[in-house]
C-alpha cells in the first residue's frame, strides 16, 4: 500500500532525475546525433562506412581483450575456487591482498609493467645476467646453421636469418605486453565475482550430489561450474569491456604500434585526427557491445548486484 | 564450499600473488634508487621524493585532484541519499526505467562516459559562448564565456559518483522497515524529524560506504577526467599519464610508493576497526 509519506519522498528523486536527464540522457543522445550528422548538420552513415578503414583496429580490439578475458578466467577460476575452499581467516586475507593493487592508480600499475619489460628493463637484465639471452642466440645460430645445411640438402626455404646478436629480448611494445597489462589490471575484476557466487554455494548441493553418486569431477561439472556461471559472466563483462576500450594500456604498454578501439576514440576527440562523428561512431559501437554484454549477464541470471559493487 | 586446502592451491594462489605485488615491489624498490633506472641498483637515496615534493606541476595536479575528489564526494553523497530515498519509495512502473538509466555510468566503458560529456560540454559551451559574442555585438551586454576546466571536471566526478552512492545505500532502505516512519509520526514526530531521526540514521551504514567509494572512484578516475578537465586543468593521474611518455621517471615510483602506502595504512586501520568491533561485538554477547 502507498501512503502518503511514500508520495512525499518520491519529490526527493525529482532533482536528480533532471541531473540524469541533463548530464547521462543529453550526452548519450549527443553522441548518438555525432554519429549519424555531418559537419553541416545533415544525416549520414558516411563515419560508420569509415570505420571500414580501421577493420585492423576492430579486430585487435577484440583480439586482444578476448586474450586476456580467456587468461583471466583460466586464472580467475582455479584461484576463486580454491580460495573459497580455505578457512575463512585466509580468505579474508586473500581478499585483501587482491583488493590491494586495485586501490592504486591502474597507470602507475601500467608503468610498472612499462619498466620491467623495458629493453633495458629489470627482465631483461635478469635474462642478461643469467645467460638466457645468451643461450637464445647460441640457440638460434645452431638452427640457422641446421636450416642453411637442409636448405641446401632438400632445396628447402627454411628462415636461416634468426637473429644471433640479441643483447636483449623485445617484449615491450608488443601485443604480448597489451595482454598481460590488461590481464595484470583487471585480473581482481574476475577473481571478485566467481569468488563471491563460489562462497554463496550450499555445501548440502554438493553433499546431495556426491551422496546420489556424482564422482567428484562430476559435481563439478553438473553441480558446481552451472552454479558458478553467473558469477563467471559477470566476470567476464568486467574484465572485457574495459580491455577492449582502454587506450592507456595500449599506450603504454603498445607504444604506438598497438593501436586499439579506444586510441582510436581518443584521437578523434583530443589527438591529431579530429573528426567527433566518426569518434562518436565508434563510441556508439562500443555501448552497443556493453549492451550486448549485460544482456547476455542478465539472461544468465542474477548476481549482477555484488559484482557491481565489488 | 568444503576445506581440503592442497599443495596446487597453495601454489597457485602464491604465484598469483607474486604476479599481483611483484612488479609493485620492484617500483617501492627502485624508488629509492640513486640513479635514473629502474633496473640497475646504483645506492640508497631519497632524492626522488625531494624532487617529487618540489615538482610544482605535480602538487598542482594533486591538490587538484583532492579538492574535485571531496567536493564531487560530498555533492554526490548528499544528492544520491536524496535521489536514493526518492527513487526508492516511486512507484515501480517509473523507478525502474530510472535506475537503469541511473546504472548507465557504471556499466558503460569509462571511456564512452567520458567522450559523451565532452561532447555535451563542448557543444553547450559552443552556443552559449556564440549567444555571448552576439549579445555583445548587437546589446553590449556580455556574460562570462564558458570552457572546459574545473567545473566541467567536477560536474563529471559527480555524473560518475551518485550512481554508487545510490547503490550502496539501496539495500539498506530495503532492510529498513517501511513503517518506521509512521511509527515515529504516531509517537509525535514530525515528517521533518521522522525524516531526519529515523530515516538517516537507519541508513547511515550505506551513506558512508557510498561516499567511501565515490572517493576512492574519483582519485582513481582517469580517462573521465581526461576528457572532461580540458586542457588547463590536470588532475594527478593525468600528469602521471603525461610523465608515461617518458619511459622512465623514478619520481613516480616515488608517487607510487606514497600512495601504496597510504592506501595500505588505510586499509590496516579500517579492518583493524572492523576486527576490533566483531571482537567487542561477541564479547558483548558472550556476556549477556
Amino acid at each position: 500500500m502507498r501512503n502518503e509519506n511514500q508520495n512525499r519522498l518520491t519529490w526527493f528523486a525529482i532533482p536528480y532525475v533532471g541531473w540524469l536527464a541533463l548530464f547521462v540522457v543529453a550526452p548519450i543522445i549527443m553522441v548518438v546525433i555525432y554519429a549519424f550528422s555531418t559537419e553541416g548538420g545533415g544525416f549520414t552513415l558516411s563515419s560508420f562506412a569509415r570505420m571500414g578503414i580501421y577493420t585492423v583496429v576492430f579486430a585487435r580490439s577484440f583480439k586482444l581483450a578476448l586474450i586476456a578475458t580467456a587468461i583471466c578466467v583460466l586464472i580467475g577460476y582455479p584461484v576463486s575456487y580454491f580460495m573459497a575452499k580455505e578457512g575463512p581467516q585466509f580468505q579474508k586475507a586473500a581478499m585483501l591482498l587482491i583488493m590491494l593493487p586495485m586501490w592504486m592508480n591502474f597507470l602507475l600499475r601500467t608503468y610498472a609493467w612499462m619498466s620491467i619489460l623495458d629493453n633495458n628493463g629489470l627482465l631483461n637484465q635478469i635474462f642478461a645476467a643469467t645467460g638466457i639471452i645468451g643461450l637464445e642466440n647460441t640457440l638460434n645460430g645452431w638452427l640457422n646453421g641446421l636450416c642453411l645445411h637442409l636448405n641446401a640438402l632438400f632445396g628447402l626455404a627454411l628462415n636461416t636469418a634468426r637473429a644471433t646478436g640479441m643483447t636483449s629480448f623485445r617484449m615491450l611494445y608488443s601485443q604480448g605486453a597489451v595482454v598481460l597489462g590488461m590481464v595484470y589490471n583487471y585480473l581482481p575484476f574476475m577473481i571478485l565475482p566467481i569468488y563471491s557466487v563460489l562462497l554463496k554455494l550450499d555445501n548440502s548441493l554438493l553433499e546431495a550430489a556426491r551422496d546420489l553418486g556424482a564422482s567428484s569431477v562430476g559435481v563439478f561439472r553438473k553441480v558446481i561450474l552451472p552454479l558458478s556461471l553467473p558469477g563467471v559472466l559477470s566476470g567476464i563483462t568486467m574484465v572485457f569491456v574495459p580491455s577492449v576500450s582502454t587506450f592507456a594500456i595500449s599506450k603504454m604498454l603498445g607504444g604506438g604500434t598497438q593501436m586499439m578501439l579506444g586510441d582510436l576514440i581518443e584521437m578523434q576527440f583530443l589527438g591529431g585526427a579530429y573528426n567527433p562523428h566518426l569518434g562518436s561512431a565508434i563510441s556508439l559501437v562500443m555501448m552497443v557491445v556493453v549492451v550486448a554484454c549485460m544482456w547476455v549477464m542478465n539472461r544468465f541470471g542474477e548476481g549482477e548486484e555484488q559484482a557491481v559493487v565489488l | 564450499m568444503s576445506r581440503s586446502p592442497t599443495w596446487f592451491s597453495r601454489l597457485l594462489m602464491m604465484l598469483v600473488f607474486v604476479f599481483l605485488y611483484a612488479p609493485i615491489f620492484v617500483l617501492i624498490v627502485f624508488s629509492f634508487n640513486a640513479a635514473n633506472s629502474n633496473a640497475v641498483w646504483k645506492g640508497f637515496s631519497l632524492q626522488w621524493y625531494v624532487e617529487l615534493f618540489r615538482d610544482r606541476i605535480i602538487m598542482q595536479s594533486l591538490s587538484t585532484t583532492l579538492l574535485v575528489s571531496l567536493l564531487a564526494t560530498v555533492f554526490a553523497t548528499v544528492a544520491g541519499t536524496f535521489a536514493a530515498i526518492g527513487l526508492y519509495n516511486m512507484r515501480r512502473r517509473w523507478r525502474e526505467p530510472l535506475i537503469t538509466v541511473n546504472n548507465i555510468p557504471m556499466m558503460n566503458a569509462d571511456i564512452v562516459t567520458g567522450v559523451s560529456l565532452c561532447l555535451f560540454f563542448v557543444a553547450v559551451f559552443g552556443g552559449w559562448n556564440a549567444f555571448v559574442t552576439w549579445m555583445e555585438e548587437t546589446y553590449r551586454l556580455t556574460a562570462p564565456r564558458l570552457y572546459l576546466g574545473f567545473g566541467t571536471l567536477l560536474i563529471a566526478h559527480i555524473c560518475f559518483n551518485i550512481p554508487y552512492v545510490i547503490l550502496s545505500i539501496m539495500p539498506k532502505l530495503r532492510q529498513m522497515d517501511k513503517n518506521l516512519i509512521d511509527a515515529a509520526q504516531d509517537l509525535g514526530c514530525t515528517w521533518m524529524q521522522a525524516f531526519w531521526k529515523v530515516v538517516i540514521p537507519e541508513i547511515k551504514p550505506g551513506i558512508v560506504s557510498g561516499m567511501l567509494i565515490a572517493f576512492t572512484m574519483s582519485v582513481d578516475d582517469f580517462v573521465i577526467s581526461y576528457f572532461t578537465a580540458g586542457s588547463a586543468t590536470s588532475t594527478l593521474a593525468m600528469t602521471i599519464y603525461g610523465m608515461t611518455k617518458k619511459r622512465i621517471s623514478p619520481k613516480i615510483n616515488a608517487i607510487s610508493t606514497l600512495m601504496f602506502g597510504t592506501v595500505l595504512i588505510l586499509l590496516l586501520i579500517v579492518n583493524l576497526r572492523e576486527a576490533r568491533q566483531e571482537k567487542n561485538a561477541k564479547a558483548r554477547a558472550a556476556g549477556r
